[in-house]
Formats: C-alpha cells, sequence, structure tokens
C-alpha cells in the first residue's frame, strides 16, 4: 500500500484502457455525463488508434470542478481493462494513483507497483456467472465495471440510473438489464472493497447552462444555421463526424414541412477533388457550400483553392486539423495546416482562417464562414482540429441572434442591371477591393460573363497584358485588407500587473492557457494574453507585440507556423516572439505551457554579476 | 482572324425562332482555334441546337475544364454565364452549379484530354450519379494546345504527327457511358452536323446524364494517314445506326416514315425522338446489346455513331437526392435558418 494515496474531492484525471471495438465508449461517456450531472465540469478526451477493432484505446476524464477544461497530463487512477497496454498504464499513474483492474485471473505482484493502489474486482467472473451470451458478456461488462467504479468514487448511482433512462426510454427491457449491470458491480465493490477510495466526486454547481457536445457536431449544426445548402465531402479522420454530423442535423431541421422535400444536398465526392469543384460549382451559382476535411484533402483541393482565390469564388472549408506530415497521425491531433491553408496555391495566393477555440465557437465561426465567403467572395477556412471535434466539451450553450439575416454580399441583380448599372466582374466600385458579381441566368442581355482561371480584365475579358494582370493582385491585396476589420477579432486579457511579457495563442489550446496562466502566476510570472481568432491578422496583433518585450507564440506544431505568418505579415522582428511548441500529438496540457514558458521566464532573470560578486 | 471583332448588325431577313431570336442571339466570341478545327463545327451545332430548341440563352450555364475544346464555351452563347474551370474537373463544378440551381440548362464541353485522362474519375461519377446534364466531349484524340501529345481515348496503333505509334489501349469514352449508367448515350462527328444537332438536342431535352462523344478532328495535330480520327478515317469508318429527328409539341413534324423504319421514343418534357433506323436491329433501350454492339464494332475498326442507348424515364441527381423544387441558390435566410426556438431545444438536449 501507497505511503500517501492521491486524495481529492472533484479535481482528478481517471484513464480507461480499453480494446477497441468492444463497446466500451459508450460505457465510458455514460460515466463522463453522470459527473456532469451531478454538477462538477468534466473534460473527456478519446486517445483512439486508426482502426476498427482490437487496437487499444483510451478514454480520460478530468474532472475538475475548477472547470479547466484542457488536457490536464498524467493519471491518477487507471481503469486498466486491456492486456495489451498493462504495462504502460501501470507506469503513467501518479505515485500515490489508483489502478482498478479485473482480478478474475491471479497477476503475479511484479505486475503491479508498490506507491499505488490496487482495486481489484473480478470482473469476468461476475458477468460470466450474470450473463451467456458473448456480446452481452462484453457489452455488460463495461456496465459492471461503472457500477464499481461509481462505488469507489462515492458517485450517486441516481444519476447514472436517470441517464441509462434516457438513453433506452421506450426500451425497458434494455434499461433494466443496464441498471441490473450496474448494480452487480456497485454492490460487489461496496461489499468487498474499502470504498470509497480518496478520489471522490461530490455534488457541486459548477456547470450551469452549459452543453456537452463535440466540435464537429457544433460546426455541422453552424454550417445549417449558416445557411449551407451544399455539402461535398470524402471520407477522412477526424473530419467524418462532421459530414455525418450535418446529415443529420439537416435530417432533423431542413425538410420542407409541407412537402417533405430536402432544402440541402449532401454529395459523398469520389475524393477530396470532386468535393471541392462541387463546393466550387455551387459557390459560383449562389448556394452557400461547403466541404469538410483534413490535412490531406486540402493538399488535393489545393488548386482548386486557388482557382476560388482568383476567380473569386465563395467557398468553404471545414479542416478538422490531424498531426501530419503525409498520413501523419490520423487519430492525434495538431495545429499544423496553418501554413498549408493560409498560402494555399500557386502563384500568390492568401485566404481567410478562422480559429474557433470549442464547439461553441465553432458553431458561430461554422455560420460566419458563410458569410464571410459571399462578402468577400473568396475561400474560407473553419481551422478545427481533432481535439475540438472528436471530443465532447462543456462550452456554453449555442445562441443564435434571430434579427441577423444572411449577408449574401455584393450581387448584382436584374433589377441593378436594368437601371444601368456597370457591371464589371472584376471592377472595383467601392474601393474595398470586393467587385459585384452576378449569379448565372440573371438577366437575358445583361451581366453574363466568363469565369476562368486565366488573367482578365476588370471586364472579365481574357488577357495577357502586365497592367491589367497587376491591377487585378493588387485590388485582391485590397480585398484581403479588407478582410481584416471583418474577420473576429483578436481577444486580449491582461496581466493583474503590468508586464513587458505576453502570449500568444489560438485554437484548442484555449483552455490549457487559461489554466496555465494561473500556475504561472503563482511563480510570479505576469503574462498578458492575445488569442488570435483570425487570419489576416487585425492591427492588434502587431500592436501588442509592440507593447511586449517578448510575446511567446503558443502553438501545436513543429515549424512554429502562426509565428511564421505574424513574421512574415507584419514584419516583426523573429527575436521578439519565442516559440513554444507541442506537438507530439496529444493535446497540449497547462504543465507543459507552465513549465516551458515558467523556463524561459526564468533563464531571462539572470543575476547580474555585481550582486554575484557582492 | 481572332483580332477582328464580330460585327454586331446583322441581315433584317435572319431566320427567327420562337422567342424571336436569330442565330446570332447564341453566338459567342470568335473563335481563337485553328481554321478548320473540328471543334468550331460542335459550336456551330451547338447554336443551331440551341436555336431550334428555342432556349433563353441566359438560362444555359456552359462550363468546361482546360484544354481546346474547353476554350469553345467562350465562343457561343455570349449571353450565358461560362466557367472554364481547371484541368479535368468540369463535372464537379457542373455537379456543384446544378445542385445550386436546378432551373438551369447545364451544358458541360470537355476534352478526351479532360474526361479521359487527367478527368476520367470525374467523368464517371458525374454520369454514376445522374446529374442533368448535356456533357459533351470534343474528342479528337490528342492534346492540342501542348502540341501533340497522344490522350488516351487515341487508339492503340494509331500513329502521331510526328510517327510515333500508340501502343497504350485507347478508352472508349461512349462504352464507358454505357456502363457507368448513363441514361443517353450517343456518339457523332463534327463533320456531321445533321447527325450531331439533333443529337444534342435531344441531349438536352434528356432528364438526366446524357454523354455525347462528338469526334472531332485535330487539324493541327491529328489529321494525317495513320490517325484513326482524321477526317478522312472517320468518314470512311462511320458506322451510324440511326438518324435522329427531334419533335417537340411545339414544332409537330411533317415528315412522312415507312411504317417499322422508325422508333419513336417519348421524353419526359413531351418531346418526341424519331429515331431512324440504319441498323434494322438496333434497338436504343437495351443497354447491354448496346455494350455488346459497340465492342463488336470497335473491333471492326469501325466508329458506331448515332443514338446508343436512351432511358427517357430516367431520374437525376435531385430525384435522388429529394431536394426541394425551389433553386437552392435561392432559399434565404427564412427558409434556411432554423432559428433560436430550435436551438434552445437543441442546446436542452445536450445537457
Amino acid at each position: 500500500m501507497p505511503a500517501n494515496p492521491i486524495s481529492s474531492v472533484n479535481d482528478f484525471v481517471i484513464r480507461f484502457a480499453n480494446v477497441n471495438g468492444s463497446g466500451s465508449a459508450s460505457a465510458n461517456e455514460l460515466f463522463a455525463r453522470s459527473i456532469l450531472r451531478m454538477g462538477i465540469p468534466v473534460s473527456p478526451r478519446n486517445i483512439f488508434p486508426s482502426n476498427i477493432q482490437g487496437l487499444p484505446t483510451w478514454y480520460e476524464v478530468r474532472v475538475t470542478e475548477a472547470g479547466y477544461l484542457g488536457a490536464r497530463g498524467g493519471v491518477d487512477m487507471m481503469v486498466a481493462m486491456n492486456p495489451q497496454t498493462w504495462d504502460k498504464d501501470i507506469a503513467s499513474i501518479e505515485p500515490g494513483g489508483y489502478l482498478f483492474y479485473d482480478s478474475t485471473k491471479p497477476m503475479p505482484a511484479s505486475k503491479f507497483r508498490e506507491d499505488i493502489t490496487v482495486l481489484g474486482v473480478p470482473l469476468t467472473a461476475i458477468t460470466n456467472s450474470t450473463y451467456t451470451d458473448p456480446r452481452q458478456r462484453q457489452l455488460f461488462k463495461n456496465i459492471i465495471y461503472l457500477g464499481a467504479l461509481s462505488a469507489m468514487l462515492d458517485m450517486d448511482a441516481k444519476a447514472i440510473e436517470a441517464l441509462i433512462g434516457e438513453q433506452y426510454k421506450g426500451k425497458e427491457k434494455l434499461l433494466s438489464s443496464n441498471v441490473h449491470a450496474l448494480h452487480l458491480g456497485r454492490d460487489w465493490a461496496l461489499s468487498n472493497l474499502k470504498v470509497p477510495i480518496g478520489l471522490r466526486v461530490q455534488k457541486a454547481d459548477k456547470v450551469g447552462d452549459r452543453i456537452f457536445v463535440e466540435g464537429n457536431s457544433a460546426a455541422a449544426l453552424g454550417a445549417v444555421y449558416g445557411g449551407a445548402t451544399v455539402c461535398a465531402w470524402y471520407p477522412i479522420t477526424p473530419s467524418s463526424s462532421l459530414a455525418e454530423a450535418f446529415t443529420n442535423h439537416c435530417k432533423r431541421l431542413r425538410h420542407d414541412a409541407e412537402t417533405k422535400k430536402a432544402k440541402y444536398a449532401i454529395v459523398q465526392g469520389e475524393d477530396e477533388l470532386a468535393s471541392i469543384g462541387i463546393v466550387v460549382g455551387a459557390g459560383w451559382n449562389g448556394a452557400r457550400a461547403f466541404t469538410t476535411t483534413s490535412g490531406p484533402g486540402v493538399s488535393l483541393m489545393t488548386e482548386f483553392i486557388g482557382l476560388s482565390y482568383f476567380a473569386e469564388i465563395p467557398a468553404v472549408i471545414f479542416n478538422v486539423q490531424r498531426a501530419g506530415p503525409s498520413t501523419g497521425m490520423p487519430t492525434r491531433t495538431q495545429q499544423c495546416d496553418l501554413i498549408s491553408c493560409a498560402y494555399a496555391s500557386h502563384g500568390d495566393t492568401k485566404h481567410v482562417l478562422l480559429f474557433p477555440e470549442d464547439p461553441a465557437e465553432g458553431f458561430e465561426m461554422a455560420a460566419q464562414c458563410f458569410d464571410l465567403a459571399e462578402r468577400l467572395q473568396t475561400m474560407i477556412f473553419l481551422m478545427l482540429d481533432l481535439d475540438i471535434g472528436m471530443n465532447h466539451r462543456l462550452c456554453r450553450p449555442f445562441k443564435w441572434d434571430e434579427s441577423k439575416a444572411y449577408d449574401r454580399g455584393k450581387v448584382m441583380t436584374a433589377e441593378m442591371l436594368d437601371d444601368g448599372r456597370d457591371f464589371g466582374r472584376y471592377l472595383d466600385v467601392d474601393g474595398d477591393g470586393i467587385p459585384f458579381r452576378t449569379y448565372p441566368g440573371t438577366h437575358p442581355t445583361k451581366g453574363s460573363f466568363f469565369t476562368r482561371g486565366t488573367s482578365r480584365d476588370r471586364y472579365a475579358r481574357y488577357t495577357e497584358e502586365g497592367p491589367a494582370y497587376q491591377d487585378n493582385m493588387q485590388r485582391l491585396l485590397r480585398k484581403f485588407e479588407t478582410a481584416k476589420d471583418m474577420v473576429p477579432r483578436p481577444l486580449q486579457a491582461n496581466a493583474a500587473k503590468q508586464t513587458k511579457y505576453g502570449v500568444i495563442y489560438y485554437g484548442s489550446t484555449s483552455p490549457a492557457m487559461d489554466e496555465a496562466i494561473g500556475m504561472l502566476e503563482a511563480h510570479g510570472h505576469q503574462l498578458d494574453r492575445l488569442r488570435i481568432r483570425a487570419f489576416p491578422f487585425h492591427s492588434s496583433v502587431a500592436s501588442f507585440i509592440a507593447n511586449h518585450d517578448f510575446v511567446y507564440v503558443v502553438e501545436q506544431n513543429r515549424d512554429a507556423q502562426l509565428r511564421s505568418m505574424i513574421v512574415n505579415e507584419n514584419d516583426i522582428d523573429p527575436i521578439r516572439l519565442v516559440p513554444i511548441l507541442h506537438y507530439d500529438g496529444t493535446p497540449i496540457t497547462a504543465r507543459f505551457i507552465a513549465k516551458a514558458i515558467g523556463d524561459h521566464q526564468d533563464q531571462l532573470k539572470v543575476t547580474p554579476l555585481r550582486k554575484v560578486v557582492s | 482572324m481572332t483580332y477582328i471583332a464580330k460585327p454586331k448588325f446583322h441581315h433584317p431577313g435572319l431566320p427567327k425562332n420562337e422567342l424571336g431570336f436569330t442565330h446570332r442571339d447564341y453566338e459567342g466570341k470568335v473563335s481563337t482555334l485553328c481554321a478548320g478545327c473540328g471543334h468550331d463545327s460542335i459550336t456551330g451545332a451547338i447554336i443551331e441546337a440551341c436555336f431550334q430548341l428555342s432556349i433563353e440563352p441566359h438560362r444555359v450555364a456552359k462550363i468546361s475544364g482546360i484544354g481546346c475544346s474547353s476554350k469553345t464555351p467562350d465562343y457561343f452563347l455570349g449571353n450565358s454565364h461560362g466557367f472554364n474551370t481547371v484541368h479535368g474537373r468540369m463535372p464537379s463544378v457542373l455537379t456543384g452549379a446544378n445542385l445550386a440551381n436546378r432551373d438551369l440548362i447545364y451544358l458541360g464541353v470537355s476534352g478526351d484530354g479532360d474526361s479521359a485522362s487527367i478527368g476520367f474519375g470525374q467523368f464517371a461519377h458525374s454520369i454514376r450519379r445522374g446529374v442533368n446534364m448535356t456533357y459533351i466531349v470534343e474528342n479528337n484524340g490528342v492534346y492540342g494546345l501542348t502540341k501533340g501529345q497522344f490522350s488516351a481515348t487515341a487508339d492503340r496503333g494509331s500513329k502521331s504527327k510526328r510517327g510515333v505509334v500508340n501502343s497504350d489501349s485507347s478508352i472508349d469514352l461512349a462504352a464507358i457511358a454505357l456502363q457507368l449508367g448513363a441514361s443517353f448515350v450517343a456518339r457523332s462527328f463534327s463533320g456531321d452536323k445533321t447527325q450531331l444537332v439533333p443529337l444534342i438536342e435531344a441531349a438536352i431535352r434528356h432528364r438526366g446524364a446524357a454523354f455525347i462523344d462528338v469526334i472531332s478532328p485535330c487539324v493541327a495535330f491529328n489529321n494525317h494517314t495513320g490517325s484513326t480520327k482524321s477526317f478522312d478515317y472517320v468518314r470512311e469508318h462511320n458506322e451510324a445506326v440511326n438518324r435522329l429527328d427531334v419533335i417537340t409539341s411545339r414544332a409537330p413534324i411533317q415528315i412522312e416514315y415507312k411504317p417499322g423504319s422508325v422508333q419513336m421514343v417519348e421524353q419526359h418534357d413531351g418531346t418526341t425522338l424519331a429515331l431512324r433506323k440504319l441498323d434494322a436491329d438496333y434497338d436504343v433501350h437495351d443497354r447491354l446489346a448496346a455494350q455488346g454492339f459497340l465492342a463488336k464494332h470497335t473491333a471492326k475498326g469501325q466508329v458506331v455513331t448515332g443514338l446508343l442507348y436512351v432511358d427517357p424515364e430516367a431520374e437525376d441527381l435531385h430525384a435522388h437526392l429529394n431536394t426541394v423544387n425551389t433553386p437552392l441558390n435561392s432559399l434565404g435566410t427564412e427558409q434556411l435558418c432554423p432559428g433560436s426556438a430550435a436551438l434552445d431545444k437543441i442546446n436542452a438536449s445536450l445537457r
């Protein structure tokens, strides 16, 4: 027995080690939801392989009354259900932590550790004595361990039962058998183990009106609310569930009440080229269209992205980033496609990127993408990642401003043409770099034009004249300038005391950063924060950097991609931007950020020589 | 003579169609292709077909890929929107455009390099999906704009202008279209306008994926002895299975047909296709037989032309997707946004 078992209420990390395809995911999710129902925030994460059955998979739940939703690092309790990963799983438990395992078969003492509390429950034995059907054994074993766990952690069995009741509403048999399995495990633990253990869950009131949702589902809902009518996509992890969620949302929300017909069209393309081609075709013809993909898909779409930029066709790409390069780590998270998206395609190109921090912002920005695409007549990227996209995250509820109509951008109508308005497809009439467009089929004799990826003059006539080409390229730059004030602004939060140091971060780093700030402050490090929410960068990014001696740029990629873009776009001396990089494929943690920045800060505080001498 | 602007005035006595339009209303810019190019004849046939059908020019969307053929949409229907996309990707762009607005007529123009080489996949999948379109391949077996390389439709054993013999098997796009489930498949020859014009008319009137492979000799790089896509070769080996007249309800046909020599095909929109049979046994409704017929005659070195297959009851992608009748691009906030009450319910379900 350990000398100092960890003792903590509503603040610990529990990890379930499972075999994928074993049906553990729903039991584990039930565990996370039960804690939420008890009023304590949780932050769960799936750690899964690119595989359907048989490989190791983990589900980690951070129980955090303080509401820290980033990954913490470390494991306080391991539910070790996978013999394949046993040794590594045991080694990963924090000293003083807990191990919950299936004790049906005796294990040699060498397989355990001295400094952890071992909780053996004969799960297989209990399961096999109750169930005969192999599939039932498999599924109910998961519920049985959940029951035992509820006893260990002093959880409210009623909260779990209520959730099971909601899940199997109307399926009485399944409901009662699940509840039965839950109590099998719970009762065994209550009568055979010393429970509860040092880790406990106690009712609180810290969840509020927040919702619990996956980023991919939220972004898909944003596309529905944002008026997307055409979706073309090609399956790729971790973005497939976004297209599938869009399909499901549309089935519920987008059928005509009378005719039952669909106010949307979803096509699973034969590849990413076709998907983006369909999106560009639909955008050209005045529909709001998007595709959803990940890094390799963006690489394939690159030629069309250039066409969208140069021919000025509204289009939206949701990029759920995963670790690259090449096939990389398909089921691991990174923020590694910033440069490949921001400057995608040959020639001089630049594209608008939005960086949501969580599902709530994913919803809002997904909807906003379509306004921006039609207003700016160009490609817009929503830069999600696996950590946001494929995990349930607690976030503020979705909100929609009823008074807002879609911004369809500058579209010249038949009436405007009949009024004698001069129509030049690439004519900058307002000085903002954004020309008018017409939809195909608008007017019998006016407003038609030939869209092409080759150079053209202001009236869309083919030309290879240098001045006309440059004129157009300069206008595109003006348009990009205009975009700076249209995209979501960076959000700044200043330290309590005045400081020479700042930190820039974005996207899914957000919760870990919020937590790290507290850790750094506890060590006396004061940092002003700027969360960048879009590219092109608003002018406040340059002024934030100008106002600080050093600015840390925290990212989840190897090459400090955002930092490169900031340096590149603002002519900033790179020495003033200190990269803090986490790119092993796991979500960045507060511990990592606090240590990396803390170490750098400590190095800066060199004791002056004369002090040492005196 | 492309630097000479097209004169705008025309003879007052030019024939007009039902909408009061003349041929000139269906023309576009002056062609920049080589004099004598087969593609210009196809452009002429498209203009004639649209004139005959009394289509409002601006209700057509012309979409193409890259290459000589893909430049041609600039040369017809000057009042239509056109989109010269990227190489081999016309089908996907057309599919997207069609999804956005089901009320326009979609004319996809492509070449053999564009559709059989770089864009073979997109060609196949747009046909599979049954996109409502007229897909014309201007097939010359050669890359013209890059000066004479073989394309994937060049026949094995045919000789390039530089004397190189093609050792690769060729792709027969019409045969593939049949296999993929195209509901209208035809082949024609740019040098046979009387055959081509009604085929284009029928394809435009067809609901579903209508594919026409038009052999269109390249006068600059593939019209020599040893080529199987030259004017002379195609004329000598042309095996037409039928001749087509398109009868619209507005213009009842006056021709008298000999009993048994004609197959009448009713299309869903009320037009009738009158097929004068040249091969008595050929049935345009038998997909399998058409495939066999093509294979047999291609093996003999013949170029089978005419309407090869039609399914008058075909359904298109919109029917498969059960989309609303209103074009998706005209739906606004009110029709598309579920609103905040629905959102409150969703929020509640996520707690």
